[in-house]
């Protein structure tokens, strides 16, 4: 039997590797989403009783 | 012998398989009530840590989800609602079911101690291993209480969200969880009366198989009493109201008629029309839970606009 470069076994491996492809992308945006929120809005520096105590 | 020829083309796994793993249906129920557990509490949380915490919690729960498919697969194959799940029906093995649910368990975990507090995330932690350890390895096969019990890990997912905001535990959330703790054996019940061939076949001790369907029917009518002093009761802490006060009362007065209902059939009765009352039961019962933890998140979205609450 002649191998076909596009039999079903090939989309389906295809389509498990762009879903673990995509799924690894969020989960790298997620990540730096994140880092991008503790360090901007959750910075205890930043919190309105330490920006007191250092005045 | 070719290489081509040992490879099985219809066994394959696609990445919908891996996803069913995940038991995506019970995740939209964890997401759905971690959701409003974190909504409800007292101490605002940032939108996109709130959403990484609820992916997470969902992610937590998926992977128990594997983690029983993984251990399960036995009687999996024997039952009729699960022979198509990927491991029975030859998709995935068990090995990598096992692979994928403690994984899974692991980033869940670390992921949400990162994003939100260590607290919510040692949470998640034993709810995991609730689910996997307390109930599917040990009760679900030994005693008819297997859903009593093991129904405390599916209650777990608001006091986490809970938990995910305040970093502890209070009244609320421990009423939240009653709510789910309560309602979880009547659901069951109920569809253990209809379905009944298949846990029977798989051999495990549902109280319908052990106690008889007469002594199951009675077991609902109970938890259904049982369950309304904790679904009313959380109309009157902090997080109720009342519109929440409202729907609960409707709600409980239809799930106690139609427990009642069940209670004084028999079985040739529920032959006759098909297990009508049972299925209508069970399908009351999905949204008994929806519709409560809707109206706290309405009650909430209410008290934002200052109406809301007593």
């Amino acid at each position: 039997m002649a191998i076909h470069r596009d039999h079903e076994l090939h989309g389906r491996r295809f389509g498990r590797n762009l879903g673990l492809g995509i799924a690894l992308a969020l989960f790298v945006a997620l990540v730096f989403g994140l880092t991008i929120v503790k360090v901007s809005y959750l910075d205890p520096s930043r919190m309105p009783a330490a920006a007191g105590a250092a005045q | 012998m070719s290489d081509i020829s040992a490879i099985d083309h219809g066994q394959e796994a696609g990445f919908g398989d891996f996803v069913q793993l995940l038991k995506p249906r019970v995740m939209s129920l964890v997401v759905f009530t971690a959701f409003v557990g974190l909504m409800v509490a007292p101490v605002p949380v940032h939108p996109f840590v709130a959403f990484t915490a609820i992916l997470f919690i969902a992610l937590g729960g998926g992977a128990s989800g594997a983690l029983n498919m993984w251990y399960d697969a036995d009687i999996d194959r024997v039952m009729r609602r699960t022979a198509a799940r990927p491991i029975p029906a030859g998709r995935v093995s068990e090995g990598e079911a096992l692979g994928l649910g403690l994984g899974l368990a692991g980033l869940s975990c670390v992921m949400l101690g990162l994003a939100a507090n260590w607290f919510a995330a040692a949470f998640l932690a034993f709810t995991i291993f609730f689910y996997v350890v307390i109930y599917t390895m040990w009760l679900k096969r030994s005693t008819p209480q297997n859903i009593v019990i093991g129904g405390a890990a599916g209650a777990f997912p608001p006091m986490i969200g809970w938990a995910v905001a305040t970093g502890g535990v209070s009244v609320e959330s421990l009423l939240m969880f009653a709510l789910i703790f309560m309602w979880t054996p009547p659901h069951f019940w109920a569809l253990a009366l209809f379905m009944k061939d298949d846990y029977s076949k798989a051999g495990v001790p549902m109280l319908t198989v052990t106690h008889g369907r007469a002594a199951a029917r009675a077991h609902i009518f109970v938890y259904t009493l049982l369950l309304a002093p904790f679904a009313l009761g959380l109309a009157f802490t902090s997080i109720g109201g009342p519109l929440y006060l409202a729907v609960a009362l409707v709600l409980n007065a239809g799930f106690i008629v139609g427990a009642w209902r069940i209670r004084r059939r028999d079985e040739t009765a529920a032959e006759a029309d098909r297990y009508k009352a049972e299925r209508d039961f069970f399908r009351f019962s999905l949204a008994y839970l929806f519709l409560h933890f809707s109206a706290l998140l309405a009650e909430a979205v209410l008290r934002m606009t200052g109406i809301g609450g007593w």
